[in-house]
């Protein structure tokens, strides 16, 4: 019987940004991944270029889960500078793989771990040559190291390398001899000792492949037939615009004449990317910007105008911790109550919460129907856990579905009647018609504005014209509840329910197992779009209590809850917040439960 | 024959007018209104072509006021450019006329501006500029002068921004100064601005005779009228008509735009080379110095590729695409997100 420590444990390779450790780890997972072993890559890393620290958590999990975990059981030690925390925090019974240089005396000196120094240095200088090459080679040493220590053969690593270096095939060779050097040196030295192994698995990889957030919803943008983009870099979501200028250089580009369908413009800041989506909106390209939270601040302004304006455009916010500058790398669900309510006045959007890689992507096909058919801003507010890190995830679906271009009248339909308001709720659903600039059509024609309109979209000041677009602009939000993303949930006719959205799901599910186990069964609903659809309500009503769990101070999602909900619901709420910057955990979900279970039985 | 006279596309005149305008009698900005309303009868635009877009004051009102069957987009104080962008590279087709106040491009909008030139986007982009704040009445904006008063006799202690100069600066591949009061000049500016295939900067003098039209303010009528130093006479010249005009050679700098049409500039007193950058920049420095004010076609760059050209799109508007040109096939996404394990 294989122990509790095959194929379940977290390795952390502790170094310094800069020094080339990505594609090793990178390399390591997906190793482990072809044996079958489920793995849950984390990056940790500093707002820096070089030489600070940064951690890589390779999580292994047989179950599949795929958020964070605070147990560090391997050690990879690599920077001196953290290593006394680095060895505090590797649990009782861990390895700890290190730079034979390091110290092991005081506070480093544990007898519940197994030591497995390595001279690192010195075997890089003695066989890597090429000084520039040295630093990645040193780093694919440990990737040897490791694969001889917990049971990855040669043939899989090779293969491993070959998936990282598939547009590099010169650079496999290299690679393979350091990781020979750091398997020969493992075999040699050290006789196994700790409980950490890898058993190849069936079932649970098959079909699958990595992906980040970010690459998938540039995916998202490009089968969702976006042509304008517009940016302003910022971590962590400038990875989601290279990855569309990438996609878009080598299918939008016609191969004879090297003509785009599309124009990738880099904004000279956030209020021009925003800008240039309301702009090419109104003209009916389909166009997106993405950024994070300071670039959102920014964004405010146009966010209103497309509002009221009623003009179509895509926002992906891919969430950073704020406030203000903030952990430019580091995760939150930060955002969620200011995009909702995004600018001055009156004004709600649509926000879509995607949790996966899949919904990365198909949320973003979605948000450019949803724009066009609604006639307002969307918002994918997706984070830094989901946008930069890889995820295990099977294949992304091919769209079947056409574009859902929403409610434009064409030249022939504006021959039909004498005359149409822009403004006018034809249908009853608060969504009016538009026309597109270019309609060759002498009544296409109309005078967009951000001020006060009527129904023909001519200035106005008043009173009863005011309130009635407001109020139309109130159907057409309530429109939307029933065709963003519909609530997911998991019940079981329990008493407590658990609501969360976006990343925070993961955690959630390996919560709702150890509660299990426990005894306590949870239900489980997980939001996926703002406004609230109906199912949100009725799930708080088929509970005594419901917690909702999110990823930031203030309970955002919890706030939103108690200012929508019926009343009579609203005390039945209650939030769980975690807001460290590293990506919640399933310990902070179960500890705060518990407690909060254990004061509501006794009161 | 008919009574009834149209322009070079078969369009009478009443079809470039818009609603009656909601500005001050005697306003700058209405004068041009009706300069641009001839310019773009004469030059034969395709109303559904045109794209009206503008920011916020009182000058940004002014889109309402013509080709009223035209898109209009009256967006955000200082955000036209972006806007504008935007309109234009979602569909390259449209006749991008951007129109903003000197608070709107000098101020809170200058990044933007800043940003547009240097992109070069096709477009003609006024700026109706009274050295002040119409709309939020009267206070100075950062191209009035130092020394000028406004009217409650507060005196402008801070340096003007001079967007023309600025615009130089910048790259700008068509740059002129004219006086909303001289539709002699500003008329066949206008037209060389829609041909022109870029961005075509215009600084428009206009005076706000609620606000800044006393003695003492450099934007009044009087003054712009007292110290205008002209560089030439301008004709334009559209791509189907021949010129005829009778100029003996020597006296005219004759500059063709891609599209076949022509700016004529007549030599008034001096010499001047449109197409020197560095002339420009002196011209626009001396008379500055000199409390002068100059006007015409200051400089031109007819070689220059517009954005869309340097971005490299394809000639269809990007707005006509479709979920087949858009795509990835089949083929191709299955090896993209074919499973790795
Ligand atoms: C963000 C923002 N700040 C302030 C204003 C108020 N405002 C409206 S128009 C204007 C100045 C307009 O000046 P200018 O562009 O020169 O136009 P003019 O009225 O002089 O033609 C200001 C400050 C606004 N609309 N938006
Ligand atoms: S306030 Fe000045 S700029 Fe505004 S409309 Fe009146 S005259 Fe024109
Ligand atoms: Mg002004």
């Amino acid at each position: 019987m294989p122990g509790r420590s095959t194929n379940d444990f977290t390795i952390r390779v502790a170094t310094v940004n800069g020094s080339g450790s990505q594609s090793s780890n990178l390399t390591l997972s997906n190793a482990i991944f072809r044996l079958g072993v489920p793995v849950a890559p984390k990056n940790v890393f500093p707002s820096n270029i070089e030489g600070l620290p940064t951690w890589f958590d390779v999580r292994i999990t047989s179950k599949g889960y795929k958020c964070r975990t605070r147990d560090v059981d391997v050690l990879v030690a690599l920077n001196q500078v953290t290593w006394r925390d680095d060895v505090a925090g590797v649990k009782p019974g861990g390895a700890i793989v290190h730079e034979s240089t390091y110290p092991v005396s005081g506070e480093t000196q544990r007898d519940d771990v197994t030591y497995y120094p390595v001279p690192f240095s010195e075997l890089g200088k003695k066989h890597f040559e090429n000084g520039d090459l040295r630093k990645y080679l040193v780093n694919m040493l440990y990737v040897g190291v490791l694969g001889e220590l917990i049971g990855i053969d040669e043939a899989t690593i090779e293969a491993a390398i070959k998936t990282q270096f598939r547009t590099k095939p010169a650079a496999v060779e290299a690679n393979m001899s350091a990781v020979r050097l750091g398997i020969a040196y493992a075999r040699e030295h050290f006789p196994k000792q700790d409980e950490f192994r890898l058993q190849r698995m069936t079932g649970k990889t098959d079909g699958t492949l990595f992906m980040d957030g970010n690459r998938a919803a540039a995916l998202g943008c490009v089968m969702g037939g976006c042509t304008v983009a517009a940016w302003y870099p910022i971590t962590p979501s400038s990875s989601l615009c290279e990855s569309f200028i990438a996609l878009a250089e080598k299918y939008r580009t016609d191969p004879k004449t090297g003509e785009k369908r599309v124009v990738i413009v880099q904004a000279e800041d956030e209020l021009a990317a925003a800008g240039v989506v309301f702009g090419a909106g109104w003209a009916g390209a389909r166009a997106m910007t993405s950024t994070s939270g300071p670039g959102i601040s920014l964004m405010a302004e146009y966010a209103g105008f497309g509002y009221y304006a009623e003009i179509p455009g895509v926002i992906f916010d891919v969430q950073r911790a704020g406030p203000s500058t903030g952990l430019p790398t580091r995760t939150m669900q930060g955002d969620v109550a200011f995009a909702y309510t995004l600018s001055h006045g009156d004004t709600k959007h649509v926000v879509l919460l995607p949790a996966t890689v899949e919904e990365a992507y198909s949320f973003a096909m979605d948000a450019f129907d949803l724009a066009e058919r609604f006639q307002t801003p969307i918002f994918v507010l997706s984070d830094l856990d989901l946008g930069m890190n890889s995820w295990m995830t099977p294949p992304l679906p091919y769209p079947e579905k056409p574009f859902d271009r929403g409610k434009v009248l064409s030249a022939d339909d504006l021959s039909k009647f004498d005359s149409w308001g822009r403004y006018r709720d034809v249908d009853g659903d608060g969504i009016p018609y538009r026309t597109i600039p270019g309609t060759n059509h002498g009544n296409a024609g109309f005078f967009t504005r951000g001020t006060g309109h009527d129904e023909y979209s001519r200035y106005s000041e008043d009173p009863q014209t005011w309130k009635g677009g407001l109020d139309r602009l109130v159907r057409k939000h309530d429109a939307a509840r029933a065709r963003v993303p519909q609530p997911v949930s998991d019940e079981n006719g329990n008493a407590v329910g658990l609501i969360a959205y976006g990343t925070t799901h993961h955690a959630i599910a390996e919560a709702r197992d150890i509660l299990r186990d426990d005894g306590i069964n949870v239900d489980y609903l997980r939001v996926r779009a703002l406004p609230l659809a109906a199912d949100v309500a009725a799930f708080v009503e088929r509970h005594e209590r419901v917690y909702v769990v999110e990823q930031n101070r203030d309970g955002q999602l919890y706030g939103i809850m108690r200012t929508e909900l019926p009343a009579h619901l609203v005390e039945r709420v209650f939030s769980i917040r975690h807001y460290n910057g590293v990506p919640i955990d399933a310990y902070a979900v179960v500890d705060p439960l518990l407690s909060a279970l254990r004061m509501a039985s006794v009161s | 024959m008919s009574a009834t006279h149209v322009n070079i596309i078969g369009l009478p005149r009443d079809v470039y007018k818009g609603l009656p305008t909601t500005l001050c009698a005697g306003c700058g900005h209405n004068s041009i209104t009706n300069h641009l309303i001839k310019a773009l009868y004469e030059f034969g635009v395709e109303p559904h072509r045109l794209a009206k877009m503008s920011g916020i004051g009182c000058s940004s009102k002014t889109p309402a006021y013509f080709v009223e069957q035209a898109h209009g987009y009256n967006g955000l104080h200082g955000r036209m450019p972006s806007a504008a962008t935007g309109a234009k590279l979602a569909n390259r087709e449209l006749l991008v006329l951007g129109i903003s106040g000197d608070g709107d491009t000098a101020s809170i909008g200058l990044g933007q501006f800043c940003h547009m030139i240097r992109r070069n986007l096709d477009c003609a982009y006024l700026i109706e500029n009274n050295g002040c704040y119409g709309l939020t009445k009267g206070q100075f904006s950062a191209t009035a002068d130092v020394g000028s008063k406004q009217k409650n006799g507060k005196v402008n202690d801070y340096s003007a921004i001079d967007l023309c100069g600025l615009a130089i600066e910048l790259g700008a591949t068509f740059v002129a100064r004219s006086f909303s009061g001289d539709g002699k000049q500003l008329v066949p500016l206008l037209e060389a601005a829609f041909a022109h295939r870029g961005a075509a900067i215009l600084d428009i003098v206009s005076p706000c005779v609620t606000f800044n039209d006393h003695v003492g303010s450099t934007k009044s009528y009087a003054y712009v009228k007292e110290h205008e130093i002209a560089l030439h006479a301008p004709d334009f010249i559209i791509a189907s008509k021949e010129i005829t005009a009778d100029y003996e050679p020597g006296t005219v700098k004759d500059i063709v735009f891609d599209d076949g049409s022509h700016v004529l500039l007549r030599k008034l007193d001096r010499e001047y080379d449109p197409n020197d950058r560095l002339g420009a920049l002196n011209v626009i420095h001396e008379t500055r110095d000199r409390g002068e004010l100059v006007t015409g076609l200051l400089f031109i760059d007819t070689t220059a590729d517009d954005l869309c050209a340097r971005e490299r799109m394809t000639k269809t508007p990007l707005v006509r695409l479709r979920e087949e040109d858009l795509r990835i096939s089949r083929e191709d996404w299955s090896a993209l997100t074919a499973p790795q394990a």
